[in-house]
């Protein structure tokens, strides 16, 4: 694994870049590159195909301007939002900061203080609404420890945690885009499953960390909170599964060249100095599974679209369905013309494709 | 995704254009087409930041929000589109005068092209966050702001239904009409999907729709901006406005913003156009004026609630509506369906495909058969179209008015023989043969189908007084208050 990421250090996970495992779990290529920690930025740029996306300067400032706002005065908006919620009737709720400590505390350090704080959290027996802002968790991916920063963590009195992420999308009229919702669902249970693996690592049970995530954002078009509960069980499975899957690559590695790097080989001025040549050889061993939906959250994804290029996978997953997965474009028009000869498993596509190439010639004067 | 549009993307890769996938437009083009393309800040909830309007492809008129984040900007601007768009809509006289009756004949009417699916949902809420405004009272608006706020919710409200040509998106139409060799995703891209559909001489599809894909030369068709845009053009252009501490420089850094908003619009602005031109070039679909006159009349009775006071549209539907507006949506998608087909012959072949559908030649008629004294002819039709059909009633859309029954289905060598009893469309004489061309004769190409175009009655629902105590009872009526006026906008 060390070796095919090479001395650079292994990139820092985060929750989005963990909830993105999920979204095309049956990619070999990004499964290795992820589980080996190498950077998909910095690879795909060097490769000349760099990530299509980014983010505006005024969405982030838009987001830290909500948030902001949300912990004014120790959250006092969002404890209100709190009470109506989760009854949480107590007349005074406790808010600790653990952000960084003027940007001189290590992450280490960080942890440890926020183990210290949540750990007697835990075991108090008494009631204590307590806030936690930017604890710092950490949570095992790929046999490396990753650190968490959920935006809160908030403990009421009938003894559960709740995670509270604050997301800047709106929320109008009761309604909010189903995508944006679904990916801070995911993002969230992420620090869930954190929580959980720390409160059992204390030997309580992991269940006091309520699946329940508070969900806040701005209502309608103003700055003023609105919270929801998100049920996140399913987006838990999903991520355990793809964390113990992380794990389990011996399958694929088992049959990669010794000796095969990623390496991108930075000289001292920081540029790298890798044949593109040579990475484009070793990348031939880890096989991609592109689908369209890549463009958005693989950084990897324009790289793979160019090598997927004339297959009927580009084209989406629903148009290779119905073109009976096979997978050619032109082994698709050689079927339907009659061209070609079909194997045995083609046999009922060929027969479809043969049909709609004859419905298709006829209907636009073709011949057949 | 039918197999057929798949089959043809997959020619699409194979030879480097875009395939047709119907044989005429299933839209109405309007001569004159009112265009926006709208950009938003990106983070905020719905903050305008610039569009370009008109409808006239030379003159497009930009409309700019310096500082999306103050209000009195915002409703600016909202204030100088709706001028616009009424302006627009007060010249047909077909919605602002005459009464349209149900006709086949043309009408002109106003309709709304935005560049995409994305477009809308901006118009959606901007309709939303103007509708309710006031014109007195705190942060009081002109009336115009309210009633494009009410206009736009009118257009985006019927445009949920299918085969409506009220608003139209280029990205939308332009693929119901053509597969590329790209994926869903990237036809998204207008830039991109142009890139097929009008690909320079001497390059393939796919390397133009690759060309189109580098935001710098050919900016995202909205109403997302670019980030690396926002970052080192935008975000700097606005800070320098704000800085402006004098009149001449306030005007520099206006212009500056006002040309680099301008350069992201233009481009979307003519694709826009040039998908129109595109559409206006495929001939329209028979049943297609048909909606169309719909369209207008719809128009017609909004611009009449418009100015009789009522209220605007609510937040949500109650109950009552809900039902409703579901069930004209069902009944109005299983119509569009049904008339393109009957209009398009390569989208009947989708149905034949699937095995709803058939088209074969008749061999056999039974003119004279009769059950009591209704003339009932049977006729025998081979067909080599993998049908799945075994009974039921179909009918053939050149004779809308004449039933048929499937009464048998026989396997006949590769081919599949049916036998069909006709009913209705012949004449009321049973006395006399039917007159001439009513019924199918031998040697005949037919085509059958499941698919029906027929009026459906709008189901029976409570009046909105009456709205069961189990659903919510009567809705509260619209009101339109300063609460969320004074809320802390961002």
């Amino acid at each position: 694994m060390d070796g095919i990421r090479g001395p650079a250090e292994p990139t820092k996970h985060n929750a989005r870049t963990i909830a993105a495992l999920t979204s095309n779990p049956g990619c070999a290529r990004r499964r290795v590159l992820d589980a080996a920690g190498v950077d998909k930025k910095a690879l795909a740029e060097h490769l000349g195909a760099p990530a299509p996306f980014g983010d505006s300067p005024f969405a982030l400032a838009r987001g830290n301007v909500f948030e902001s706002i949300v912990k004014a005065n120790g959250a006092a908006e969002l404890i209100r939002l709190l009470r109506e919620m989760l009854d949480l009737s107590l007349p005074e709720v406790a808010y600790h900061a653990l952000d960084n400590v003027a940007g001189r505390e290590s992450l280490d350090t960080r942890h440890r203080r926020s183990v210290q704080l949540l750990r007697e959290a835990a075991r108090s027996a008494e009631d204590s609404g307590t806030l936690f802002a930017h604890p710092l968790l950490r949570l095992d991916v790929g046999g490396r420890a990753v650190y968490l920063e959920p935006d809160l963590i908030a403990f009421q009195i009938a003894g559960r945690f709740h995670i509270v992420e604050i997301k800047s999308f709106p929320v109008i009229d009761r309604r909010a885009e189903p995508e944006k919702v679904a990916a801070a669902a995911i993002q969230s249970a992420v620090y869930v499953m954190a929580m959980r693996d720390f409160v059992a690592s204390l030997g309580h049970d992991p269940e006091i960390v309520s699946h329940d995530v508070v969900l806040v954002c701005p209502r309608d078009f103003s700055n003023t909170p609105t919270a929801a509960l998100i049920d996140v069980r399913k987006q838990l499975t999903t991520l355990r599964r793809q964390l113990d899957r992380l794990e389990n690559l011996d399958s694929i590695l088992g049959v990669l060249p010794p000796g095969l790097t990623l390496e991108l080989r930075p000289d001292s001025t920081g540029a790298r100095t890798r044949p593109v040549g040579e990475l484009d050889e070793a990348l031939k061993h880890l096989e991609p599974r592109y689908a369209p939906e890549c463009l958005s959250v693989c950084e990897m994804s324009l790289r793979c679209r160019e090598e997927s290029q004339g297959r009927t996978e580009a084209l989406g997953r629903s148009v290779q369905e119905q073109l009976g997965g096979i997978e050619f474009a032109s082994e698709v028009l050689s079927l339907a013309a009659g061209t070609r000869p079909p194997s045995i498993h083609e046999e009922e596509a060929a027969r479809m494709l043969r049909a709609a190439h004859r419905l298709r010639s006829q209907c636009l004067g073709e011949t057949a | 995704m039918t197999t057929l549009t798949a089959l043809a993307r997959a020619h699409a890769v194979e030879s480097g254009c875009a395939q047709p996938i119907t044989t005429v437009r299933h839209v109405h083009v309007a001569d004159r087409p009112f265009a926006c393309v709208p950009l938003a800040l990106a983070g905020e909830a719905n903050a305008p930041l610039a569009a370009l309007v008109g409808d006239e492809r030379e003159r497009p008129r930009l409309l700019v929000v310096h500082q999306p984040r103050d209000r009195d900007q915002r409703f600016g601007f909202a204030h100088r589109m709706g001028q616009l768009f009424q302006g627009y809509i007060a010249r047909f006289p077909s919605v602002v005068q005459e009464r349209v009756h149900e006709s086949t004949r043309p009408v002109d009417g106003p309709q709304l092209w935005v560049p995409n699916p994305r477009s809308t949902a901006f118009l959606k809420l901007f309709g939303r966050s103007t509708r309710y405004r006031s014109v007195d009272g705190p942060y009081p608006v002109e009336e115009t702001v309210p009633r494009l706020g009410r206009w736009l919710t009118q257009f985006v409200h019927e445009a949920e239904y299918p085969g409506q040509s009220m608003l139209l998106e280029a990205t939308t139409v332009l693929t119901q009409h053509w597969a590329t060799g790209q994926s869903a995703v990237e036809d998204a891209h207008l830039p991109a999907l142009m890139a097929w559909l009008l690909t320079p001489d001497g390059m393939n599809g796919r390397a133009a729709a690759l060309a189109a894909e580098d935001p710098v030369t050919h900016p995202p068709a909205g109403p997302a901006t670019d980030p690396t845009f926002d970052r080192e053009v935008l975000a700097p252009a606005m800070a320098a406005y704000d800085a402006a501490s004098n009149p001449v420089a306030r005007r520099t850094a206006k212009e500056r913003l006002e040309s680099a908003l301008r350069g992201q619009l233009a481009p979307t602005w003519d694709l826009v156009w040039q998908a129109i031109g595109l559409m206006r070039q495929l001939p329209p679909g028979e049943r297609v004026v048909k909606r169309w006159v719909r369209d207008v009349r719809s128009n017609q009775t909004f611009y009449l609630r418009l100015n009789d006071g009522s209220p605007p549209q609510p937040k949500r539907d109650g109950a009552v509506a809900a039902a409703r507006r579901l069930s004209r949506l069902e009944r109005t998608q299983a119509n569009y369906e049904a008339q393109r087909a009957f209009d398009d012959p390569l989208v009947m072949a989708e149905h034949r495909l699937a095995g709803n559908a058939f088209v074969g030649t008749v061999v056999e008629v039974e003119v004279d058969r009769f059950t009591g004294k209704a003339r009932r002819p049977l006729i025998k039709v081979r067909t080599d179209d993998p049908v799945s059909l075994v009974s039921g009633t179909v009918l053939d859309p050149r004779r809308e008015r004449q039933k048929a029954e499937i009464l048998e289905v026989e396997q006949d060598e590769d081919a599949l023989i049916i036998s069909l009893e006709l009913a209705g469309g012949m004449g009321n004489k049973t006395k006399e043969p039917p007159p001439p061309r009513s019924l199918p004769t031998e040697g005949e190409e037919v085509c059958y189908s499941a698919l029906s175009d027929e009026f459906k009655r709008d189901g029976d629902f409570p009046s909105l007084d009456e709205t069961p105590w189990t659903h919510g009872g009567p809705p509260v009526p619209v009101r339109v208050t300063n609460e969320d006026v004074q809320e802390d906008w961002s």
